[in-house]
């Protein structure tokens, strides 16, 4: 039995040499990741010193917190935007808009190209549209509307797939009890498809808080707390480029990249967490 | 009362999906409004083919085919590294891996999805420009330096969608094979491979979408000198490069060559967007 099983696989020495190719990508893939990851975390957590999360930012302590905080500040904003809207045009392409829509087909071809621009892209049209063109300067609010926009393909489309694994018998028996569209839609389907939507959202946070490009000429680069939403700010992905930028700070800059390996730890776990809740439920 | 509820909620969720429609129609004004008329200023030729950039010498030259040719060079260099790893990968995860290591290695790709380019671009800072530097010479912010880091951080796009491209592929066509005879690598890769050949295809262009468009890991990485290159050792600056390094002081027509430079940026992804559609509709 194992003679032959042997010989079988030297009779075609190209799928032998491929079988072991990708155990050999698959090593490669996996070991890259470890690399990053183990080698940001060892230089740059002895570095998480105190001083580096004092509220005032100066050139001597380089804090990160008022970044953090407008990295919180621009999330919550980006999402109050994105979120709703995003949830509603899922809504309606899910259970208003009838099958094979021109418009619906619109709205999946214009949903694939936004998914598609690179993030500088979205930068140059906030800075044009949301900074000059409605004068809101460079701050935090034209930053979040332009991260609104860049969100908006992610959270429909997970939404839109949230929305589809409701069995129709939940929808049916809904009708069946005499309740309007509306109301299925807000009591039935909206409460079972909500792990997977919340999925999504903490997906988006993710790309909020690694977003840089699309934040230099929105947001601005100022190292200070904003004030207001009309403030310029720092992100933290913005505060880690332009410290490893300076070269000054190099310490200071693994410590910050630490932070953000972090926080995408985080939301990668909590994300898959919900999303197996959901095909489990 | 509830009839009205329900139109008045029907025409908001209509409206809400409009957004996304809106978006584009407002990217697309905002860019060619204030690209376009640059470029003509400038000649269209002279824009895309002059090979000279120095927008602060009197008088300015604009030409960005340097910077074109630094996109598309390293995003080759991204593919020769990312494509063949990325495949096999994905081989890997959807048709030899034991279930307990796919648990692992599953996270593992969402996890290299979800670094943010930054620290990717710190990462190749402090370890790959040195690397190359040391192995190859040169100063180590090349386009080898930017095409190994690209490759990396196209991993994730090409492997998720190759694997569920293979995972798509229907049972009989392996078990069919199984049944004349052949051995499971032999199926996996002579029937399974080929019958997902164009949906792989497509996880390839949305790679190349991924490369020709990443920004903040490129800067860091690849000298940023706006010249036509020649040596994969020298340094290169790439269109989105360009536009992050020169709009904080660019200024009139300087400023509008750069909001251009994203106008061809666009063009470009608009192209492989197009293409990656087709390709998947095709399947």
């Amino acid at each position: 039995m194992k003679k032959g099983k042997k010989e079988r696989a030297y009779r075609s020495p190209l799928s032998l040499f491929y079988k072991y190719f990708t155990y050999f990508s698959a090593v490669v893939t996996f070991t890259v990741l470890i690399f990053i990851i183990g080698y940001i975390l060892v230089k740059g957590i002895p570095y998480l010193t105190p001083q580096l999360f004092e509220f005032e930012y100066n050139t001597e302590n380089v804090s990160m917190m008022p970044a953090i905080i407008n990295t919180i500040t621009t999330t919550l904003l980006s999402l109050l935007f994105a979120v709703p809207l995003g949830i509603c045009s899922a809504i309606y392409l899910v259970e208003y808009a009838s099958r094979g829509n021109k418009f619906v087909k619109l709205v999946r071809i214009t949903t694939e190209t936004l998914s598609g621009i690179p993030s500088i892209v979205y930068g140059l049209f906030g800075m044009l549209f949301f900074v000059t063109t409605l004068g809101f300067g460079y701050s935090l609010l034209s930053g979040s509307l332009t991260l609104a926009i860049m969100i908006l393909p992610l959270i429909m489309r997970t939404t839109e797939e949230a929305l589809k694994a409701v069995p129709d018998s939940y929808r049916e028996a809904s009708f069946g009890m005499g309740a309007g569209r509306l109301r299925t839609v807000w009591k039935v389907v909206l409460p079972s498809a909500m792990s997977g939507i919340m999925a999504g959202v903490i997906l988006a946070i993710g790309r909020i808080c690694g977003e840089t490009a699309a934040l230099i000429y929105t947001s601005g680069t100022v190292a200070e707390m904003a004030q207001s939403v009309m403030d310029s700010g720092r992100t933290l992905a913005i505060h880690m480029w332009a410290l490893s930028g300076e070269g000054l700070h190099m310490d200071q800059s693994y410590a910050t990249a630490v932070i953000l390996l972090i926080v995408v730890l985080l939301i990668n776990t909590l994300s898959a967490f919900l999303a197996k809740r959901l095909t489990k439920g | 009362m509830a009839k009205l509820k329900e139109k008045i909620m029907h025409g908001v969720f209509f409206v809400c999906a409009m957004a996304s429609i809106l978006a584009v129609l407002l990217i697309c004004w905002f860019l060619f409004a204030n690209g376009l008329p640059a470029m003509a200023e400038i000649g269209v030729f002279d824009f895309l083919f002059g090979t000279n950039w120095a927008p602060t010498d009197s008088p300015p030259s604009f030409g960005i085919f340097p910077m074109i040719l630094g996109s598309i060079y390293v995003t080759a260099g991204a593919l020769i590294f990312g494509v063949p790893i990325g495949i096999f990968a994905a081989v890997y995860m959807a048709k030899f891996c034991p279930k307990k290591l796919y648990r692992v290695l599953k996270p593992a790709v969402e996890l290299l999805a979800g670094i943010p380019s930054v620290v990717y671009g710190f990462f190749g800072m402090v370890i790959l420009v040195p690397f190359v530097r040391e192995v190859f010479g040169g100063d180590g912010n090349s386009i080898l330096t930017a095409s190994i880091l690209l490759g990396i951080m196209i991993l994730p796009t090409i492997i998720s969608v190759s694997e569920s491209a293979l995972r798509a592929v229907p049972d009989s066509y392996y078990e069919g094979s199984l049944a004349l005879g052949a051995t499971h690598e032999r199926s996996v890769f002579f029937t399974i491979v080929p019958a997902a050949k164009s949906a792989i295809f497509a996880a390839v262009i949305l790679g190349v979408g991924r490369a020709i468009g990443e920004t903040m890991a490129v800067i860091m990485i690849c000298g940023n000198q706006p010249r036509i290159p020649v040596d994969i050792l020298k340094g290169v600056r790439t269109l989105t490069a360009n536009i992050v390094l020169e709009m904080s002081y660019a200024a009139d027509l300087h400023r509008e060559a750069l909001i251009a430079t994203g106008v061809v940026l666009f063009v470009f992804i608009l192209i492989i967007n197009i293409s990656f559609s087709l390709i998947k509709k095709k399947d």
